[in-house]
């Protein structure tokens, strides 16, 4: 990492914006280094984890029995290490949160008891959060495309889940395959599964999506 | 005694979405192997999606409060014990009432967004606590026949025996409550490596090639350590395994199928139903257990 | 009564919130005070020789101090009112520092405090009655728990000054856990060769009774005076009459039953057994868990094969009781075991390497045993599971170490270098073969240690990848290390023939039992305490009882030799004087009031009350009251508190003094 990337660094922490219920009321003016220390992400994601993410010695357990560590590009120790240092950029713009299962496999073995994955899930929300360029975008695609399945129906509706994913992507070709499959086999239904109170799980997704 | 027997006879039942597609068979064959044991269930009216890897991945907020919704709804409608098939949904309820138990903010901000609140101890089981809670001895007394040409690798995955520190029913990193219940089958069990390893179903669209190699090494290793058939407790579980090895043959020419198995189905078997009963005819991967037995072994 | 009153600044730990000039003005004119002064430093040269020339020039009969705690300087003060003439009891001391200056800030009110501090020490000091200090006599006798090499070295040292020492050991025989290592760090001599001699010193030390195989069950009784309990387990062997010839053990048919814990479970040994063949003393011991006599009534082939009739099977426990002066904790360490307990115990074992399961995943006292050319294989390189010499072997560090969620958050110091040895050791022994070492941080700290590591990595090529590992499990008969290097921010797997693990140090078992016998602290983590962390570090809190080696926190030999030498020395000096001084701070009974009910015997937790007789002109016994043993008794107050009949006084610590105390306030 060059000493440019620092200065970048400094540039994002300024444009950073907390999400509304991080703001304090009362607005006074805040000079530079007030207002980066206010602004620091690792004390955010402390804050949303309720753990403190100094807590991680930087051992790389989490990284040595991680199931998609292969395909990362950098180690999810080090995205600790990067938000620990400050290096934000480097951290939120890296594919490994993205890749990262969920499976839960370093928050058990962590000697420290730091939950890594849900620490992940906090990078990650912070990425969408700062509209950051997230490198895996077929997965972010998936996220969103799943979840509006939930927003319309209140459950997931596979055909459609797979018809937004692939408008989405353009992807036209991937799944030909098990599609046709699940439908013969009478998996996959043709229209959704909705649930009565559609309403309110629509309320539950705009009251939590901070617009 | 007699007491917690009846308390455990009747549950609130969480199907998740994955139940109604895509995990038929599993529904299909729960069902029916509780009914067998005397157990029934209460559907959770207008249940809606746990929100998933999806939402716990980008919006704290929003997971935790469609996962407590069901809660909710669990106990507006006097549900003390709920059970929960999918291994996913099953994380998400108990991780998400922990947070709310333990972090007075996230329960206000929860409770204001479902404007509810939450009285009671609703408790959420996985299908293994459900087997132990009516007893394994109860399988082995209505069991039909014993499966014991079968050598099952039983699997796990991440989420079933994850967070430690809150799934207290079985060990975390070499778990042997799934062992326990398919012997009770008649079925030998196998010791291999990849019991606890994470199958990637997160990403099962978007990274296929990242779920393909993952699932065909839990595969191989089962195979290697000499096992004739998987049983998964969990929907994406078996869809990674079960319906992904037809592409798998694209990336690895050389994998040979290998049937995948919900253990409600071991277990409906060894209750004397047959595979279309339970819906195994709707697997991938064919299975028959007739195959597998030697052809001169008379089995009734 | 002409009454001093001195008040330090303490440079400006109390000055600094509390106006001493102001306290000492006032307290001028407070009845009974003849001189008051404050000055910078009280305790300092100038500032005792005020003191002792006020106590001249006005004639005092008794001085207040307000300075620091009584902990730090109530000896310094008391000593310079006794040159002075005056008895030192007649000295109190007001805490202005600890109990005032350091927890205020406010100037005003902490003055005021301050003011009230010093005057309720003046009017206690008025009822002060002149004491002068308890003698005890002192048992000129040690004794050494634990016969590992700290217990060794102080055993030698006691004994070597010329005072008899007892040293007990639980195991059939003294060496401890350095008995087992192979080659030591950083100068590979072997460990045995330098510990065996030391061993057969204590065997025939005119001055050190050795009882190996015992157990201390209680002790009673206080510094210079303890009564203690030995319990002697039956071996089933007569001491006197066993020539140790060992035929017993080669006919003894039993041959599989038992693990052989000298050798850490990789072999077995027969029922009747010497755990190792420079075992001191060298006579058998008979396991009657296994033995076929002990469980069926039949077999008694030893005794057939015994020429001088040396077994005993109706041998029992005996018990004695010693007399002792001063005792040496040196009870050692065990390793963290990796193995699944059940759910209450206090360590959960490692589930990602296997929970012991596989068979080549051992620990660090395993590998030595392997590496000893006294061990298993003789010394080859061979693993347990088929003895194949292992071609690729991985150690880990820090397993049970520096790991919260497995309860142990200490580094155990002395695991960093015992694998470089390790490593070292076996590129030795497998030129061919490939060493990898999985670490954290390397903490070579210490006299040629840091040098040892980097002779490791640059001489012998041992492999040092930075990264904890996740987990291991076997494949084809390897087994898969899963690690990540993360200097290099890789993933790696390595397909090892032997996995070594260089799990935590961890007090042994019974350690809190042990500590709860003799009456002294321990931490968390079972690790007994020092008095001091870095002025008193070989003595615990109970006077007396003292600390060598590994039971009080992780060390390795040239430490644990070291505290034991120190342990040692302080005993001497405390045996070296034929009479202890004690404060005569103890309690008093009123006969006259006495009633009998001896409740205070119920209560004191020294045993100081005993009952006297009391009798009248003519002889005849008409009331029995309490009466406390001075030598006994600590002065905690506990049957003051008690006494129904309030006939028990703590001298310097009365009624009247303590309420004309809180009356001043």
């Amino acid at each position: 990492m060059s000493v440019n990337t620092l200065k970048e660094t400094n540039k994002l922490l300024a444009s950073f914006v907390p999400p509304a219920s991080f703001t304090d009321e009362e607005q006074e003016p805040l000079n530079t280094s007030v207002q980066l220390h206010r602004h620091n992400i690792a004390d955010e994601i402390s804050e949303r984890t309720f753990q403190d993410v100094s807590l991680c010695y930087q051992c790389g357990k989490c990284s040595s029995g991680c199931p998609v560590r292969y395909y990362m590009d950098i180690a999810p120790n080090k995205v600790v290490r990067l938000i620990q240092l400050g290096f934000y950029e480097e951290a939120l713009k890296s594919s490994t949160p993205w890749l990262c299962a969920g499976c839960q496999t370093c928050s058990a073995r962590c000697p420290k008891e730091f939950d890594l994955a849900k620490f992940m899930d906090a990078v990650r929300e912070i990425a969408i959060e700062k509209g950051i360029e997230v490198k895996e975008k077929n997965i972010l695609k998936f996220h969103k495309a799943f979840l509006d399945q939930i927003k319309s129906h209140g459950r997931s509706y596979e055909a459609g889940l797979v018809a937004e994913y692939k408008m989405k992507t353009l992807d036209l070709l991937q799944d030909v395959d098990s599609a046709p499959g699940m439908y013969l086999k009478g998996k996959l239904a043709i229209l959704p599964h909705n649930i009565k109170d559609r309403k309110g799980v629509k309320s539950i997704f705009k009251k939590t999506s901070g617009k | 005694m007699n007491l917690l027997k009846e308390v455990f006879m009747k549950y609130g039942y969480f199907p998740g979405c994955s139940q109604t597609g895509s995990a038929k068979e599993y529904d299909i064959s729960l069902r029916k192997v509780i009914e067998k044991l005397g157990v029934s269930f209460d559907e959770i009216e207008d249940w809606s999606c746990c929100g998933a890897t999806s939402a716990h991945v980008t919006n704290h907020k929003l997971s935790t409060a469609l996962a407590m919704r069901n809660i909710m709804l669990a106990e507006q409608q006097g549900m003390e014990n709920i059970i929960a098939p999918c291994a996913a949904c099953y994380n998400r309820l108990i991780m998400s009432q922990f947070e709310i138990a333990n972090h007075s903010g996230i329960r206000k901000e929860t409770e204001e967004l479902l404007s509810a609140s939450f009285q009671k101890d609703v408790k959420v089981f996985n299908v293994l606590e459900l087997f132990l809670n009516i007893g394994i001895d109860k399988i082995i007394e209505n069991r039909k026949r014993e499966l014991n040409d079968l050598k099952v690798a039983c699997y796990y995955g991440c989420l079933l025996v994850r967070p430690s520190g809150l799934t207290k029913f079985d060990d975390a990193e070499q778990p042997e409550s799934m062992e326990k219940i398919a012997e009770a089958t008649g079925a030998k069990t196998i010791d291999w490596n990849y019991k606890v390893e994470c199958c990637g179903a997160a990403h099962s669209i978007a990274r296929r090639d990242i779920v393909v190699d993952l699932s065909k090494k839990i595969l191989d290793d089962a195979k290697y350590h000499g096992a004739n058939v998987m049983i998964v407790a969990c929907p994406m579980c078996h869809t990674n395994l079960d319906m992904r090895q037809r592409v798998m043959k694209r990336t690895y020419p050389e994998h040979e199928d290998f049937p995948v198995l919900y253990i409600t189905e071991l277990i409906g078997l060894a209750l004397g139903m047959d595979e279309k009963e339970l819906g195994i005819d709707l697997h991938f991967i064919d299975f028959n257990y007739k195959d597998l037995v030697p052809e001169n072994s008379g089995v009734g | 009564m002409k009454i001093g009153v001195f008040i330090c600044h303490c440079g400006e730990n109390i000055s600094s919130t509390v106006d001493c000039p102001r306290v000492a003005k006032i307290c001028e004119s407070y009845p009974g005070v003849e001189y008051s002064v404050d000055y910078k430093y009280m305790c300092s040269d100038p500032g005792q020789n005020l003191i002792r020339e006020a106590i001249q020039l006005y004639k005092l009969d008794a001085i207040v101090i307000g300075s620091c705690s009584p902990h730090m300087h109530e000896r310094t003060f008391r000593n310079a009112a006794f040159s002075a003439g005056i008895n030192p009891f007649m000295v109190e001391i007001a805490n202005l520092r600890e109990h005032c200056s350091w927890v205020h800030d406010d100037i005003e009110s902490s003055t005021l405090k301050a003011i009230e501090l010093v005057r309720m020490a003046i009017e206690k000091v008025k009822r002060d009655k002149p004491l002068s200090k308890i003698n005890v006599p002192v048992t000129k006798r040690v004794l050494v728990i634990g016969g590992g090499i700290a217990g060794i070295q102080a055993a030698l040292d006691v004994a070597n000054a010329g005072y008899e020492v007892v040293l007990v050991e639980k195991e059939p025989s003294i060496g401890g856990h350095m008995s087992q290592l192979s080659e030591t760090f950083p100068t590979l001599d072997c460990s045995q060769c330098i510990l065996t001699p030391r061993m057969v010193e204590v065997h025939q030390h005119p001055k050190i009774k050795l009882l190996t195989y015992s157990e201390v069950v209680k002790v009673e009784g206080f510094i210079g005076n303890f009564k203690v309990t030995i319990k002697k387990k039956a071996r089933h062997i007569n001491e006197d009459l066993c020539s140790g010839c060992g035929m017993c053990i080669s006919k003894c048919p039993i041959k599989k039953k038992a693990y052989n814990s000298f050798e850490e479970d990789l072999a077995f040994r027969s029922a009747v057994y010497i755990p190792f063949s420079q075992a001191i003393p060298n006579i058998p011991v008979i396991d009657e868990t296994v033995c076929t006599y002990f469980q069926t009534g039949k077999c008694g082939m030893c005794l057939k094969v015994c020429d001088r009739g040396a077994i005993n099977f109706d041998q029992k426990d005996t018990v004695m009781v010693a007399d002792i002066g001063a005792i040496i904790v040196a009870t050692g360490y065990k390793l963290y075991d990796i193995e699944r307990k059940s759910a209450d115990l206090k360590y959960k074992g490692y589930g990602e390497y296997g929970y012991g399961k596989y068979r080549d995943v051992i620990d660090g006292l395993q590998f030595e045993r392997i590496a000893s050319a006294s061990g298993p294989t003789s010394g080859e390189m061979k693993r347990p599971s088929d003895g194949k010499e292992p071609k690729k072997i991985v150690f880990i560090q820090c397993v049970g170490s520096r790991d919260d969620s497995k309860g142990i958050s200490y580094c155990s110091k002395i695991c960093c270098m015992y694998t470089a040895k390790q490593a070292m050791l076996y590129r030795h022994k497998v030129h061919d073969g490939e060493a990898y070492v999985f670490y954290m941080d390397i903490r070579a700290g210490g006299k040629m240690y840091e040098e040892f590591v980097r002779r490791a990595i640059e001489e012998d090529k041992v492999k040092y990848i930075r990264g904890r590992v996740s987990r291991i499990y076997e494949e084809n008969g390897k087994y898969i290390v899963k690690g990540e290097d993360t200097i290099a921010g890789m993933p790696v797997e390595i397909d090892a023939d032997m996995v070594v693990l260089a799990t935590a140090m961890i007090p042994q078992d019974n350690a809190p039992a042990l500590a709860r016998t003799i009456g002294i602290p321990y931490d968390k983590y079972g690790f007994f305490n020092e008095s001091h962390p870095k002025l008193k570090p070989v003595e615990s809190t109970t006077a007396g009882v003292f600390l060598a080696g590994a039971c009080q926190s992780p060390k390795d030999i040239p430490e644990s030799v070291a505290m034991a030498s120190a342990a040692a020395c302080k005993t001497i000096i405390l045996l070296s004087s034929d009479t202890l001084e004690r404060e005569p701070v103890v309690a008093k009974v009123n006969e006259d009031l006495c009633a009998g009910c001896f409740y205070c015997q119920k209560v004191c937790p020294f045993g100081a009350v005993e009952v006297k007789d009391v009798k009248d002109i003519n002889g005849i016994v008409y009331k029995e009251v309490a009466f406390i043993n001075q030598g006994v008794c600590q002065g905690c107050g506990t049957c003051t508190a008690t006494c129904l009949s309030k006939s028990i006084e703590l001298s310097g610590f009365n009624n009247e003094e303590i309420f004309a105390e809180i009356a001043a306030l």
